[in-house]
Parts: structure tokens; sequence; C-alpha cells
């Protein structure tokens, strides 16, 4: 029984680093590089979501909506402001200004909230479901995380896969040259991966904060780094590799911590993605990538 | 502006179009790298039927004029009017959306991507719903989807690959996948089409079946198709006119007649394929 809860708690932590991993999947199929800025979008988010309900004392479900406002807008002005003018520079110099972005949001955080965590409030309000005599217990935030998931999946899937910018986005995504000559706007189609993307990371930082309930400006990066790693490791460019690959390494973790040593989590987490890049260094369903001659 | 144009001397335009206005002027185009003289002094008027040969040796600059035309490099010298209209300022998704439409020589078809796909993005820039009613599949999306699909099986039946809709791209034969390019390029409902060497790596008689529908094409569509093309008898059989270009510059334009007897051509371009072989 309680292997069952490991695994519900796996799956949990998992679907958290599925959606950032998202984020971080689709800039990179599209825009072609690494925003390491995305893991302290989801932290802005928190940060968005605390105010809202513990200060402005509004239901949760207002400050998801908020957050996710905010979050967007904030992807959005990121890729104008710091990504675009780098969009023919060296993929080097567009990752040291994602790090840029990264730190300029911790510090801008750390100026407007301070340094001292705070306590995050679940936004999730019924009640964990208790089985087996209260032997298995599944709680609430690890049920929504889960739902939350799976719905961000279909939907993102639905979207990529028929709508007009979804098909905007996968012709981007192949060869940006060949959809400027069809008449599609690549500046748009970026900047509205970013909002996805960002929007997604509000809701994941919402979700990581109810089930892990201290908030520091620093909340995002760890989470943040994991996603990226899940995304890597599911093959980046993957929208469904993200999802594998954030799955996986929410239940390693909590596998790794249970039965291991909470010190040695993220090592073994570490560790399983080196393995893996070693033997398919395109990630689990990452494609090969042929030179074009 | 009037609707009759007046004609520079040296622009050849066929007799059937004049009194419309062009689809496509060029004037004094050029583009500099880094002091090399790709391409300049380019001047090229086509009748808004009219389907047209730009011919020349290995690296006359065929290609890069196709890349002006298109934007995807800045002329660094000249104007562009696009049926009439000054494309200065434009980007290279706004000259598709103007009218200009191409395929490429080494093929770009999206590859991963279903054929139906494929063409549905090439009828991208016509399809009106918003983003809303594609989120939450409003009856507008689901009828225009329902269009989509109509016209992009329509435009496939040209080259009869409609039972290949559901297949991917990049797994078609070489010869398909060449014919589903130009029906992309056609989905976006242009006015000028480039052809960057559609009979590349064809066989004789696939050959001859493209020029059918080159010509079937621009019969259907009304359009002008401008093609780069290394197999003279594609050129001579289909071209109406014919611009010839060696480093960079125009050294004759003309019928095919006119271009086959030009002494200046023989001696920079048919002279050398001679000596080659």
């Amino acid at each position: 029984m309680t292997f069952l809860n490991y695994l519900i708690n796996g799956i949990s932590l998992g679907s958290v680093y599925a959606i950032i991993a998202l984020g971080y999947t689709m800039v990179y199929g599209i825009a072609k590089m690494l925003n390491f800025a995305h893991g302290d979008v989801i932290m802005i988010g928190a940060y968005i979501s605390f105010v809202v309900t513990s200060k402005l004392g509004l239901p949760g479900i207002v400050s998801v909506l908020a957050a996710m406002v905010v979050c967007t807008a904030l992807g959005i002005v990121i890729e104008r402001l710091a990504y675009k003018p780098l969009r023919s520079a060296p993929s080097l110099a567009v990752l040291i200004t994602a790090i840029g972005v990264s730190y300029f949001l911790q510090n801008t955080a750390l100026l407007i909230w301070g340094s001292a965590p705070k306590y995050f409030t679940s936004v999730i309000k019924f009640e964990s479901i208790k089985l087996f005599d209260g032997q298995l217990v599944i709680t609430s935030e690890a049920i929504v995380t889960i739902a939350a998931c799976i719905i961000i999946m279909i939907a993102l899937t639905l979207f990529t896969g028929k709508s007009k910018m979804g098909k905007a986005m996968r012709a981007v995504s192949e060869d940006k040259g060949a959809a400027q000559l069809m008449g599609i706007n690549v500046n748009t189609t970026i900047s509205m991966t970013f909002a996805i993307g960002s929007a997604l990371a509000a809701i994941a930082g919402i979700l990581l904060c109810s089930a892990y309930p201290t908030l520091m400006p620093t909340t995002g990066s760890m989470p943040g780094i994991k996603a990226f790693t899940a995304a890597v490791f599911g093959g980046i460019g993957s929208i469904p590799g993200a999802m594998i690959g954030g799955l996986l390494m929410g239940i390693i973790e909590i596998f790794a911590s249970a039965y291991m040593s909470t010190q040695l989590a993220n090592a073994v987490v570490f560790s399983v993605l080196i393995i893996v890049l070693l033997v398919k260094p395109t990630g689990l369903l990452g494609k090969k990538i042929s030179e074009k001659v | 502006m009037s609707e009759l144009v007046s004609l520079p001397p040296k622009a050849r335009l066929l007799e059937r179009d004049i009194g419309k206005i062009p689809v496509l002027e060029t004037h004094h185009l050029g583009i500099e790298f880094g002091g090399l003289k790709a391409v300049e002094e380019f001047e090229l008027i086509m009748g808004r039927t009219e389907i047209d040969g730009l011919i020349g040796p290995n690296g006359a600059g065929k290609t890069t004029v196709f890349n002006l035309l298109t934007k995807v490099y800045q002329p660094t010298h000249g104007t562009i009017l696009l049926n009439g209209k000054d494309t200065t300022g434009m980007d290279t998704a706004d000259i598709n959306r103007a009218g200009i439409a191409r395929t490429f020589q080494n093929i770009r078809l999206f590859g991963n991507q279903s054929v139906e796909d494929n063409v549905k993005i090439g009828l991208h820039n016509q399809m009106r719903s918003g983003l809303f009613s594609d989120i939450f599949r409003l009856p507008s999306f689901w009828k225009e989807e329902k269009k989509a699909h109509e016209t992009a099986m329509e435009l496939l039946s040209i080259f009869d690959m409609q039972h290949l809709a559901d297949h991917e791209a990049g797994s078609l034969p070489y010869g398909a996948q060449r014919r589903l390019e130009i029906v992309r390029a056609l989905a976006t409902s242009p006015s000028l089409l480039l052809l960057d060497e559609p009979a590349a790596g064809m066989n004789p008689s696939e050959t001859a079946e493209l020029m059918e529908n080159i010509r079937k094409i621009r019969d259907t569509f009304q359009i002008a198709i401008l093609l780069i093309e290394h197999d003279m008898n594609l050129v001579m059989g289909i071209c109406e006119g014919i611009v010839v270009l060696n480093y960079g510059k125009i050294i004759a334009k003309g019928t095919p007649a006119e271009i086959q007897a030009n002494p200046v051509v023989i001696e920079a371009y048919l002279g050398k394929k001679k000596e080659g072989e």
C-alpha cells in the first residue's frame, strides 16, 4: 500500500514536471532555443496566485486566472524584449540571455516579495480521498494535478493537430523559411508559443506550491531544471516526449527518495538522464536529427 | 494607375496581356553580398498569364533572383512591383499573401506532416476563423475545416494525388514530393508561381507530364509562372519568354526561338555545355 502511495505521489509530481516541460519543449521546437527563464515564470505565477488569495482574499480560481494572464503577458514580453532581437544570433548568445532573464526575474521577485519564504495556502479546497481504512491517501492536490495534466495534454494535442495556429506552429518548427513562404507570420507564431508555455507555467507553479507550500524567489529554479531534464529525457521538441519524460522523472524521484535516500534522490534522477542519453542521445521519443546537405 | 501601362522598350511582354497591369515588374533589382554583386540590374516585366523561364549556367544567380522576389534576401538595389504594388518593406510572409508562391530546388515540404496538412498549411493565409473558434471548436471552425479539406482534395486532384492525402509527406517518392510542393504553393492562391527546377531528378516521361501540368495549371488558375530549369526541352517546350542570366546579369531576353539563335547565349551557356560533354 505504501508503494501505491509513492506511485501516486510520483505521478502527481511528475505531472507538474510534465506541464513545465511542455513549455520548454514547445519553445525549443519552434524557436530552437532553450528558455532557461521558464522555471522562474513558474515562480512568478505562484507569487501572483499567493498575492491574489492571501493578500486580496479572492477565491483560488480567480488567482489561477490572474496568474495565467500575468504569466502569458510576461512570456510574450520576455520573448519580444530579450529573445526576438537575437533571432539570428548564435544559440550561445540566446542561451546566456535566457540565464540572464532567469536571474532578472528571481531578483525582481526578491525586491518585491523579499527573501523570506512565504507560506502558500493551497488553492484546492476539497478533502483528500482515503481508501482501505486510510492506508491509501490520495491528496486533493494530487487529483487536481493529475487531472490538469491529462486535460492539458489532450487540449494541446488537439490544438497542434487540428487548429490553424497549431498547424502553423508545426510548420514553423519544421522549416521556418518554407513556413514564411506559405504566408505564415513566424513572429506571431513564436509569440503564441511563449504565451501558451507561460500560461502552462503559471498553472504548474500553483499546483507545485499547493503540494509543496514553501514559496521563495528561487522556488522555480530546481523544478525548472528538472522539467528541462524531463524534456530532454523524453526527446526535446516532442510534446508526448515531454509528458512521458516528466512523469518518469517524478516517479523516479519519489521512489529514489522513498527507497534509497532523500539526499540521493536528485542524483539518481540525473544519473538516469545520463544513462538514457548515452543509450539514446535524442531522448526517448526524439527524432534522429539528420544534417541537411 | 492608368489601365494602359507604358512599357520600357527592353521589357518583353506577350501581346495578350498588354493593357493589363503586369503581375511582376522589377526595376534595377540587385543584391550585393559584401561587395560581391550576386545579381545586378535585373529587369523583368511579366504579363498576367505568361510562362517564362529563367536560365543560365550554375551559379549565375537564378535562385538568388527567386530569393529576392520572395524577400528571403532583402534587395540592396531596385524595386519590385507585384500586381502594380510596390513591395518595399514587405517580409516573406507578406509577399506570399500579396501573391507570390514558390517551390524549392531542394524540396522543403513539412515532411513529418500528412500530405493533406501540407496543403492546408498553404491554405492557411486564406482561412478566416480565429484562435477562439479554433480552440473551442465552434461551428465556424468545422465549416472551415470542411472547406479546407475539400479545397485541398481539389488541388491534389490536379496531380491525381487525392489517394495520398493521409500519407506522411516525407515518405512519398521523389517525384510525388515535387508535385506536392507545387500543390502546396498553389494552395496559397498566388498570382505568380515560382518553380525552382521543377523537373530536377525526373525521368523524360515524368518531365513530359510535368510540362503538360504546368500548362494546365496556368490555364486553370490563370496565373503567371516563372521557372528555373536546366532541362532545355522543358524550357523551350513550354516557356513563352526566356531570360538568360550569367554572372548575375541578364545577357539575353526573348522568345525560345530568339534565345536559341542568340550568339551571346550560345557562347555563355550552350557553348560551355558542349565543352563539358
